[in-house]
């Protein structure tokens, strides 16, 4: 099992582009810690800006340090990030059109004990929602680097939702089909597709290669882009598909399912089964207990998937 | 340009600011007259050019109180960065540019506001990067008094004096009303001057703000003070320029009736008359 959290990668590639670029600046909300980021704010001081615990004032500062041409990189846990400082995400950074990068830590139920306050189970809805902004969850630490580095080097806002803790590997180091804004594709299948982000994604290509143990032709994709949407490679891989199922760490409404089902209905109208968390507070536990409470494991998506061609 | 003909400039450009606002169907006329001496104030200050509106170096100016961009229109038109006339015909029109809250894709404005409480906190990141760039910009904001009700004013406050940005200068348009009323009824202001210097801030209050003289002396002295922020309280008159409209909470976003509009225009040309024979 990978012991890296992505958050931890995230921190790398900043420090090795901050080492060559000045403009790479970091600020946190006391969130040095939990964001991984104690490291490079240790070893380029004058690149990190700690703002205190006050994300409004995170995202407004990280944009008049944007407007002024350095890349800032404002790193506070997704739930403050993508609610509290909502508006100043809209206004400052996509409506102002400056270059900041928005990184929710701690994302989706990271916190698991912690509650409802912590959790962020809206962020995909929410920072989609904003003209302007881009919305990316990867899945694991290969595709996590791949994108900060596109990420260090790319000009326009962006709210990216990493987990705390360690998640299993999906890809290899050597083997990462990253492209940007591009979903990717890690099975293919011509009865069911399932399409996860972020966390999802390692269950959704378990589920995948359980449900071909059974016969049953699944193809799996990784949607970490989620603004922009990648509609053509969804429509591409769901094109033989007669099931298309959802699997994500948010909120019914107006995430990866909502998304999945507003492309398939308008181009290609097949059935699309979401499977998320609840539109209530989530049950308390670890991220392992709680993705299996709310069967979001390989095995409850297989299941699910099973149930559903039956019906 | 001499501290008399700014001041006479304020009432040419109030009546700039009165046929924008007619000819778009409405603005913040109110804040717009209490504001005026400010901004060219301000405009004669900074360090900003429209044939260099791109410079690292020049001066960066954010109008958190965004309503009363009429205003800073009529300046960054006197200024050279945009076309008065245009302005005048364009502003809140269809698919009109000129929109009734700044925005920055038109030339000599930085950032886009009009959601009260985000300028300061803006600003503080502009100060901190001329700090990690080196760069000896200043850093100008201007807001209202009815805005330090925000709760993210005073984060920015605190950070701004937390790292000491002696490059950053508030200016507070202390007209006292408000949209619902006077500022000390809807929500109380009083002892600003106490509340920014806990925040580690050095505060200059001007008595008039609506006398340039005033205005400049108090800029000068921002710009000398060092290792800190500095807020200038400008106490000035909401509506300012016309008896018709002065301390009246009703002008926050009245639009003139036609034989409103000559009145005010009259007290404007008078006013700009005695300040010429002065």
């Amino acid at each position: 099992m990978n012991k890296i959290p992505n958050r931890a990668v995230m921190c790398e590639v900043l420090k090795n582009a901050a080492a060559h670029d000045k403009s790479i600046t970091v600020l946190c909300s006391d969130s040095r810690g939990s964001g991984s980021m104690t490291s490079f704010a240790d070893t380029y001081p004058e690149q990190f800006i700690e703002v205190g615990i006050a994300e409004q004032n995170l995202v407004s500062i990280a944009a008049g340090l944007a407007s002024c041409g350095l890349r800032p990189f404002a790193v506070s846990p997704a739930s403050f990030i993508s609610t509290r400082a909502y508006e100043q995400c809209k206004v400052d950074c996509a409506y102002s059109n400056t270059n900041v990068k928005l990184v929710g830590i701690s994302g989706g139920i990271s916190y698991g004990a912690l509650g409802m306050t912590h959790h962020s189970a809206q962020d995909i809805a929410a920072m989609c929602a904003i003209p302007g902004m881009r919305v990316y969850l990867p899945s694991d630490r290969h595709q996590t680097k791949k994108l900060f580095e596109e990420l260090v080097q790319d000009v326009g806002t962006a709210y990216i939702r990493l987990g705390r803790n360690p998640v299993e590997d999906v890809y290899t180091e050597d083997d990462v089909p990253f492209m940007m804004n591009k979903a990717s594709v890690l099975s293919e299948g011509t009865d069911v597709l399932l399409v996860g982000c972020g966390e999802t994604v390692k269950p959704v290509k378990d589920a995948a290669a359980l449900l071909r143990d059974k016969g049953i032709s699944a193809g799996a994709l990784d949607m970490y882009c989620l603004k922009p949407f990648d509609a053509e490679g969804l429509l591409s891989a769901a094109k033989s598909c007669r099931l298309v199922l959802t699997a994500e760490e948010h909120s019914p409404f107006g995430g990866l399912g909502s998304m999945t089902a507003q492309v398939l209905s308008a181009h290609d109208p097949k059935r699309v089964v979401c499977m998320a968390l609840p539109d209530a507070p989530v049950i308390t536990g670890t991220t392992a207990q709680v993705f299996e409470y709310y069967h979001l494991t390989a095995q409850g998506i297989a299941e699910r998937v099973c149930k559903e061609l039956q019906g | 340009m001499s501290i008399n003909k700014l001041a006479v400039k304020a009432y040419e450009l109030r009546q700039d600011v009165l046929d924008i606002i007619v000819s778009g169907g409405g603005g913040h006329i109110g804040g717009d007259m209490s504001c005026m001496e400010i901004m060219l104030a301000l405009y004669s200050r900074m360090n900003v050019s429209p044939k260099r509106p791109d410079d690292a170096n020049r001066d960066r100016f954010v109008l958190s109180k965004g309503h009363c961009v009429e205003t800073l229109y009529a300046v960054l038109a006197d200024k050279g960065f945009l076309n008065l006339e245009q302005v005048k015909r364009e502003f809140s029109k269809f698919g009109s540019e000129y929109i009734g809250h700044p925005h920055n894709t038109l030339p000599g404005i930085e950032m886009n506001s009009g959601s009260l409480g985000h300028g300061l906190a803006v600003c503080v990141g502009m100060a901190l990067a001329g700090r990690i760039t080196k760069r000896n910009y200043r850093v100008y904001t201007l807001m209202g008094d009815g805005e330090l009700a925000e709760g993210s004013v005073w984060e920015a406050a605190m950070a701004a004096g937390h790292y000491k940005l002696g490059s950053l200068c508030a200016v507070i348009d202390r007209n006292g009303l408000q949209i619902s009323g006077s500022t000390e009824d809807v929500m109380s202001q009083e002892n600003l001057r106490a509340r920014f210097s806990a925040f580690g801030w050095r505060v200059i209050d001007v008595p008039d703000g609506n006398d340039v003289d005033m205005l400049l002396k108090a800029l000068s002295s921002a710009k000398r003070t060092k290792g800190k922020p500095t807020v200038i309280i400008a106490h000035t008159v909401k509506g300012k320029g016309s008896p018709l409209m002065e301390n009246k909470a009703s002008w926050h976003h009245h639009l003139p009736t036609a034989e409103e509009y000559e009145i005010i225009r009259g007290d404007f040309a008078a006013r700009r008359e005695a300040l010429l024979n002065e």
